[in-house]
């Protein structure tokens, strides 16, 4: 899977109408990822998955900082998560089926916050991006 | 046998009644063959998918998306007894549609992203969690007769 120059525009479009908003769409990813699919849960025992956990709003921060980090570096999203990549297949060892469960809620924060913007092509773009994503994070799993 | 909760009949059944089924039915179509477009290789026969623009204004992709959208709809009315109510659909998908069940989840998803873009805020957590249930469940009773 290959992002196209245009899957790069829209992608960087998308980020960059969203702005400000990338922290509080984090939260709201993990919030919709915990609710929906529950075994992800399993990462997270010691978490406060009540409304309004901080810890949900701290993680789901750190999530969006690293989607804009790898948006602000689309042609070398593996050289900018590198270190990322790292982390989660030393120590996280997140299984690889829940960074789809990730992408597919943050679609669902966009679609819902920013219908206009989640134009088929752009959902299309997106979609790959966040792929793309997972797979650079789970690259050195074995 | 899935256990619905009562809250979780009426979380789907209130944004049901609001969904344009010709409209929405269309869009979630539309965008599986754009998003997915390994998908289109179901559809030889329905003329120009060559775009975006061309697959959101071709009209055999309208007529099915309401089609299979109306299908849901037979779902929704038969929670409690999806396995029969799709047992014919599950085979006419298995031997003479030829269809990996791996489609189906693909656009409970894609549907899932829709009706958050319909509805905003209001499709809220629960809400997906409900229609994620619904979508699963959908794609498990149509893979059930697969052989």
């Amino acid at each position: 899977m290959v992002l196209s120059a245009s899957d790069k525009t829209n992608v960087k479009g998308v980020f960059s109408k969203i702005g400000s908003h990338a922290e509080e769409y984090g939260a709201e990813t993990l919030e919709r990822m915990f609710h929906a699919y529950p075994q992800t849960k399993t990462y997270f025992p010691h978490f406060d998955m009540g409304k309004g956990s901080a810890q949900i709003k701290g993680h789901g921060k750190k999530v969006a900082a690293a989607l804009v980090e790898a948006a602000n570096h689309i042609d070398d999203i593996a050289g900018a998560l590198s270190k990322l990549s790292d982390l989660h297949a030393q120590k996280l060892r997140v299984d690889p089926v829940n960074f789809k469960l990730l992408g597919h809620c943050f679609l669902v924060v966009v679609a819902s916050h920013n219908p206009a913007v989640l134009t088929p092509e752009v959902h299309a773009s997106l979609d790959k991006f966040l792929c793309a994503v997972g797979t650079v994070l789970t690259a050195k799993y074995r | 046998m899935v256990h619905w909760s009562a809250e979780e009949k009426q979380l789907i059944a209130s944004v049901w009644g609001k969904v344009n089924v010709e409209e929405c039915g269309a869009e979630a179509l539309a965008r599986l063959l754009i998003v997915y477009p390994w998908t289109q290789r179901f559809f030889d026969n329905f003329g120009n998918l060559s775009s975006p623009t061309a697959i959101i204004g071709n009209p055999k992709v309208r007529a099915h998306g309401k089609k299979v959208l109306t299908s849901f709809g037979e779902a929704i009315k038969n929670l409690d007894n999806l396995k029969v109510t799709y047992s014919k659909l599950s085979e006419l998908h298995c031997d003479k549609l030829h269809v990996d069940p791996e489609n189906f989840r693909l656009l409970g998803d894609i549907l899932v992203i829709v009706l958050a873009s319909h509805f905003g805020r209001d499709f809220t957590p629960a809400c997906q969690f409900a229609w994620q249930k619904l979508v699963g469940v959908v794609a498990h009773a149509l893979a059930r007769k697969y052989h």
